[in-house]
């Protein structure tokens, strides 16, 4: 099986739009949503929902009111500032550490699973599709990450299917390293900006602690093509080949308008025709594994 | 007066609105760049970085002359942080979320805490504004404890300007959590208008007053309009899709000094925010604050 991951550092430089135009194109694959606390691949994909579950992960610390005697032993060993004036848990800020519960003297304090969010696997015409939502302002997002990827996983071994091509989570932290673990290789993409190049140092360089192969497509790249050089140069020295320089084209933003996929909407497009090409140069690029 | 720039989806322009609303505010405010994991502002305000401190956490050491491998430190551990294997006590450093749990557990005291890095704090200076911001350690999977440092660098003197990262989850609440206003950008796409309803559950359950600015405001066919009006939303500001202005930013440029007519649309969004939250202090608050306890937590009691 052959396993890419989409990522920027850097939000919004079209990690999903590409990856909707990737699926697109020819050949089986299962496709993953790994960005759950912003999802949007589905918008695109239009998948019909045929398994939901929920997804729990993690402890929320609860306080009884009336076995509380108010000594203040919760509050002073809470290093996440948990714990309010009045004795009650502040569910944003508990880890679900459970020291409260242990050093309560009057067993007040229990620890209830928390449920963070929902997952599902889909049918699209692309072929099986795995997603999730975590609930807005919930944690364990790395988690989450990991199940989907996990789910993506079994669902291509067992059906048979060569390719599992993954919408990965802006950034560098706990979903982006869950991500990265198990993936196969990187598509790391950019723009020609200061903040473009900043990013893409930043996740390149997790990419190789991880020992990943790393590709970089350059999204708008003639919005600045002095960036643009300074960016190929960059990836030259770290061996990163560019698999792919899309032109700045307001047709892809009305596509997104328009829910539709760039492929599909305007095949003959300049952009939809070196997303094609870059395609190509994926298959030869991502490692079986 | 602390105002968050925030957004659900990425790159819709919160960094662009944050740092020129700073910049034009000038000696009156401080930014601070709470998007740890891929700070931006400083690209665009070159500040004078003068001081930078570590952020850790404590994580176990464990001595094993002392360690009777009981495996009571194991049993408490949430995070899988900690093992006793045989005669052996392997440690993952960064698995641990620093609770301290384990050191409590052990009737020995053979469990001490070491630092783990988190990443930096940079505080320094742009012109006449103040800069600070966080900076994650590449291969750290935990943001928000550094963002809640940053964010306690905040000066009651200024207006702050937090320049906020992307998504719902743990490092927004971090962020936006106890802030005055947050004001939420976006875009007239469908991926624009999900995220903006996502981060819109974040922000009213926490309580805080918000209101929108539109970026590439005319790519849209109405519907993200539609929803503001429904959902009662204050737009406070639109910007309209330009090739130029993405130009601007591609080069490291501020728009209120390359387009000079946005000195004005960005000093009517300061005054917009003002009279929002003025007009909100003269009426007693009666929505819940859920979310915003810690505001009254003493400080000091944490780690």
């Amino acid at each position: 099986m052959r396993e890419l991951l989409v990522v920027s550092g850097k939000g919004g430089t079209g990690k999903t739009t590409l990856t909707a135009c990737l699926a697109a194109l020819d050949g089986q694959k299962v496709i993953a949503d790994g960005d759950v606390d912003a999802a949007d691949l589905f918008i695109l994909l239009k998948p019909e929902i045929r398994l939901r579950r929920e997804f729990k992960a993690g402890y929320v610390a609860f306080i009884n009111r009336e076995t509380c005697s108010r000594c203040g032993a919760c509050a002073e060993r809470c290093r996440f500032e948990a714990i309010s004036e009045v004795y009650e848990v502040v569910p944003t800020e508990c880890e679900g550490c459970g020291v409260c519960a242990r050093v309560c003297p009057e067993q007040a304090i229990s620890l209830q699973e928390r449920i963070c969010g929902e997952w599902y696997v889909s049918e699209t015409r692309f072929g099986p599709f795995v997603h999730a939502r975590l609930s807005p302002g919930q944690e364990n997002s790395g988690k989450l990450v990991a199940l989907v990827l996990h789910q993506a996983r079994v669902l291509a071994e067992e059906q048979g299917i060569p390719w599992l091509l993954v919408d990965g989570p802006p950034g560098i932290g706990c979903p982006v390293i869950s991500a990265m673990a198990g993936a196969g290789a990187v598509l790391i993409v950019t723009e020609p900006t200061p903040s473009g190049l900043h990013d893409l140092r930043r996740v390149a360089e997790l990419a190789s602690h991880f020992l990943l192969p790393r590709a970089g497509c350059i999204n708008k790249w003639d919005l600045n093509p002095h960036m643009t050089a300074e960016i190929e140069g960059f990836c030259k020295d770290q061996g990163i080949p560019i698999v792919g320089r899309i032109p700045y084209d307001v047709t892809v933003s009305r596509s997104l308008v328009a829910r539709q996929i760039l492929q599909e909407w305007a095949p003959e497009s300049a952009v939809a025709r070196e997303i094609r090409e870059m395609w190509e140069r994926l298959q030869a690029f991502v490692p079986e594994v | 007066m602390v105002i968050a720039v925030a957004s659900g989806k990425g790159g819709t322009g919160k960094t662009m609105v944050a740092t020129n609303l700073a910049h034009l505010l000038g000696n009156k405010a401080q930014i601070i760049d709470c998007d740890v994991e891929e700070p931006n502002a400083h690209l665009f305000l070159f500040p004078v970085v003068d001081k930078i401190t570590p952020v850790t956490l404590p994580v176990p050491e464990v001595d094993l002359s002392k360690c009777t491998f009981c495996g009571k430190c194991a049993q408490v551990c949430h995070y899988k942080a900690i093992v006793v294997v045989g005669r052996q006590v392997l440690t993952f450093r960064e698995l641990c979320h620093g609770c301290g749990g384990c050191s409590l557990a052990c009737p020995e005291g053979a469990i001490r805490e070491q630092p783990r890095l988190l990443g930096i704090l940079e505080e320094g200076r742009s012109q006449n504004l103040m800069y600070a911001g966080g900076r994650l350690r590449v291969g750290e999977a935990m943001s928000a404890p550094l963002i809640k440092a940053a964010r306690k660098l905040a000066r009651p003197d200024k207006t702050v300007i937090l320049d906020a990262p992307p998504g719902t989850s743990c490092p927004v609440i971090a962020t936006l959590k106890g802030v005055d206003f947050c004001l939420l950008v976006t875009e007239p796409t469908p991926f624009g208008v999900n995220d903006l309803l996502l981060a819109l559950e974040v922000v009213r359950s926490l309580g805080l007053e918000h209101g929108i600015v539109i970026n590439r405001a005319d790519l849209g066919n109405g519907e993200l309009e539609k929803i503001c009006e429904e959902q009662g939303l204050h737009v406070l500001m639109s910007i309209p899709e330009d090739r130029s202005i993405a130009e601007s930013y591609s080069r490291g440029q501020l728009i209120t000094l390359t387009h000079p007519g946005y000195r004005r649309a960005f000093g009517k969004l300061v005054e917009s925010i003002g009279k929002i939250l003025g007009k909100n202090a003269t009426k007693p608050v009666t929505r819940p604050q859920r979310g915003l306890e810690s505001k009254t937590t003493p400080a000091g009691r944490k780690t």
